[in-house]
């Protein structure tokens, strides 16, 4: 049976139960099972390698993502650590450049001294991906997208069928967007990869990551590496991760409707200089996203025209929260340049556009009215 | 069973379905039913959880009861178990009642004329002579919270018979480690279960376990009804705590023992109450029905300002309300366990403005008695 994706999550983990018959599944904070006799097992041995608090969400994410299996990690870098884990020295991935800072630090310092490589292009422009494919050694292709924190489009389906072609894996963090609005599996790529700390989980209160992949021997190849590195999700933040996901339609839409107003406003103030939102019609990602996908999120970055105002403007503001991460439902303001993007070196941040006037929103479900007057009042 | 093991393997210790070594938390409300005419032993959690049901089994077997309850909080455990009487019932009290037991009944319960005459417990004489035709239940502590008075529980469950009223204690300070009432014929047991046996200060909790399983129906009815239950979180907690409460106890009952010789050296102390030193009023008595002294203490200093100097200078213990956990606690009772308590009969109680009561927790005894060393003697 074919559901809506509001409807799996809203039902994620009932029914799984059918011993007691209780509508959340259990939170099994247990390290070990026991067996029911020599050479026989319930399915479950030792937490690291299954949980059934973990397996219900793993389940659940590769249903909505119309994948064939999901892995739950303890973070988004370490979901992402456990993919980068396929490839070995000499192979070449081509990344998206305006990467997030963390993932950046993952290809810079830990697997490029592994003999990995990462070849950085504009993934917003298919010509140059292409291009990029046909490269000596290349294996796949990673893409952002939007992309954090200029929210360039990639167009998924087009980069996933040249890589095909290429015989190279095509890997989507979808941190951003979410099944709710983007099914990359459905595009032709053959990994997925989240940050579920952000919107998956939505509450700002996990840090989470989550895999999943689209084909039975990338399942288990993932699936070795996440039992052997052993970077698993605890019960606990399974749970939490579960929770969350059930308000995830309501909440990214509620998110994009707040966004879409801020974008508009903030676009036609006169102390913003620019104004990065996938929603905005002159945005050049937005055909793509009109064609292949069905929201635009709740992310909005802009430049300032005073850098100079940023720190007063950051203190002033009331409703928006001054820190990192993004997805939750309260609103954060970030600063790209010295937060989330400070692992990139200086000339390379200038280059991509996470300048020093930058601001990043993730826009939260607060009233949209008072969001807008907070903005006010600090710009 | 050895009762070390018995508090690794009491009641459910494993998940019947996959095995897990610990039981799930069933983070669960409601259940789904197979069969709408013969609904399954879950329906609703607050009628029933599997991981609070869990814990009550349990408690139950730990006590040597027939069931065991789990509650919100202690006093949801007692006051429950207070529901089971009706008005114009009297009650035979303890006078050293924990603070909040003495709330409930002298303001709650009044109201609803549950009667109570509380009594010296330590003296079975008096409570035979506060005995009345509408007398349904004696409720005691020993040792008593905070003089650490012994109560002859054995000389309890005696009255108790003979004049058919159930015989009710809060075993808080000594858990079922050091002392088990039901053994002893007592009808219904209560913990605050916050204290020793979820032992980690992270959680509110109450149990209460009945002798017999028609009590217990009563019980749960009134649980159910009341719905003060236990969510499945701190259900979980505390059995996470119960598994290391031999441990625990040995090792603070060890550090309290050490402590309370040190106190005896102190000049600044006047009188040490524990029930482990020998000249403690009821030592035989203790001995006699628990295997252990327990981990509280308390003492009194000289003048009011020495407890005060005291309570402010040290650096390990916490000063707070609570005990029973791994970080040492110091209370002052007269503004904290006792505040609830009108002045003058607090000071009737031996409850002075210059006592301390004591909760050490794991840390070196070595480490706590230098520090409290240097609070005694700061400023001098």
């Amino acid at each position: 049976m074919t559901q809506a994706i509001a409807t799996i999550l809203a039902q994620a983990g009932n029914r799984y139960d059918t011993n007691t018959g209780a509508i959340s599944v259990p939170i099994y904070q247990t390290a070990s099972f026991g067996h029911p006799a020599l050479g026989q097992s319930t399915g479950f041995d030792y937490s690291r390698s299954s949980n059934p608090t973990r397996l219900v969400l793993e389940e659940t994410l590769a249903r909505v993502e119309g994948g064939h299996k999901g892995f739950a990690f303890a973070s988004g870098m370490a979901a992402i650590d456990v993919v980068l884990h396929l490839f070995k020295q000499g192979d070449r991935i081509v990344v998206t450049e305006d990467l997030y800072g963390g993932t950046f630090r993952l290809f810079e310092k830990v697997f490029r001294p592994l003999g990995i490589e990462a070849i950085y292009v504009d993934t917003s422009d298919f010509v140059a991906v292409r291009k990029a494919l046909k490269l000596e050694g290349v294996k796949a292709v990673f893409v952002e997208s939007p992309t954090n924190p200029l929210l360039k489009i990639a167009d998924i389906r087009a980069i996933a069928k040249a890589a095909r072609e290429s015989d190279v894996l095509t890997i989507v963090d979808n941190t951003f967007l979410t099944p709710v609005f983007q099914r990359p599996l459905e595009q032709g790529a053959n990994i997925v990869v989240y940050s579920a700390t952000k919107y998956l989980a939505g509450h700002n209160d996990v840090v989470a990551g989550i895999v999943v992949t689209n084909k039975p021997e990338l399942s288990e190849r993932i699936g070795f590496y996440q039992n052997a590195i052993g970077g698993v999700l605890g019960p606990q933040d399974s749970w939490l991760t579960l929770r969350g996901l059930k308000t995830l339609p309501l909440r990214l839409r509620q998110q994009q409707k707040n966004a879409v107003v801020i974008a508009d406003w903030l676009a036609i103030h006169p102390r913003v200089r620019r104004v990065y939102y996938p929603g905005l019609p002159n945005h050049p990602g937005r055909e793509i996203l009109d064609r292949e996908h069905s929201g635009y999120g709740g992310m909005i970055s802009f430049e300032v025209s005073d850098p100079a105002r940023i720190p007063q403007l950051l203190a002033g503001v009331k409703v928006f929260t001054f820190a990192e991460s993004l997805g939750g439902v309260e609103s954060l303001i970030t600063y790209p340049a010295v937060q989330t993007h400070a692992d990139i070196d200086a000339e390379s941040r200038e280059r991509l556009g996470i300048n020093s006037r930058l601001l990043r929103l993730s826009v939260g479900i607060e009233d949209m009215g008072e969001l807008i007057d907070d903005l006010k009042g600090v710009l | 069973m050895n009762y070390a093991t018995r508090l690794i393997h009491s009641g459910k210790d494993r998940d019947p379905y996959t095995g897990a070594s610990s039981i799930p938390i069933y983070q669960a409300s409601t259940f789904h039913q197979a069969d709408p005419e013969h609904l399954g032993h879950y329906d609703y959690a607050r009628s029933g959880n599997p991981t609070r049901e869990a814990l009550e089994q349990a408690i139950a077997s730990l006590e040597g009861g027939a069931r065991g309850l789990a509650f919100a909080s202690g006093m949801a455990a007692t006051s429950s178990v207070l529901m089971l009487f009706s008005p114009g019932d009297h009650l035979v009290v303890g006078q050293d009642i924990y603070g909040g037991t003495y709330r409930a009944l002298t303001t709650l319960f009044r109201q609803w004329k549950l009667e109570v005459t509380f009594v010296d417990s330590t003296d079975p004489a008096s409570v035979r002579k506060a005995i009345i035709p509408a007398t349904r239940a004696l409720f005691v502590e020993s040792p008593a919270n905070p003089l650490l008075s012994i109560t002859d529980l054995r000389a309890m469950v005696a009255i108790a018979r003979e004049f058919k009223l159930l015989a009710i204690t809060d075993n808080t300070f000594m858990t079922p480690y050091y002392q088990r009432p039901i053994e002893l014929d007592f009808d219904i047991v209560v913990h605050s279960a916050t204290k020793f046996l979820g032992g980690h200060s992270d959680l509110i909790a109450g149990l209460a376990v009945t002798r017999d399983a028609e009590l217990g129906h009563r019980l749960k009815v009134i649980q159910n009804t009341f719905g003060a239950i236990l969510g499945p979180q701190d259900s979980w907690l505390v059995m996470r705590g119960i598994k290391t409460l031999g441990v625990r106890m040995e090792a603070q009952q060890r550090t309290a023992g050490i402590l309370a010789n040190w106190l005896l050296t102190r000049p600044e102390v006047k009188r040490v109450y524990y029930p482990g030193l020998a000249q403690h009023p009821g030592h035989d008595v203790h001995k006699a029905q628990a295997s252990g002294a327990g981990a509280v203490l308390s003492f009194e200093l000289h003048e009011m300002a020495m407890a005060l100097k005291l309570l402010k200078h040290v650096k390990l213990p916490l000063m707070a309300v609570s005990l029973g956990g791994v970080e040492s606690i110091l209370s002052y009772p007269a503004t904290m366990s006792h505040a609830a308590m009108p002045k003058a009969e607090r000071l009737a109680r031996g409850i002075s403005d210059s006592l301390v009561r004591l909760s050490p927790g794991l840390e070196a005894p070595e480490d706590l008695i230098a520090d409290m060393e240097r609070a005694l003697g700061s400023g001098q």
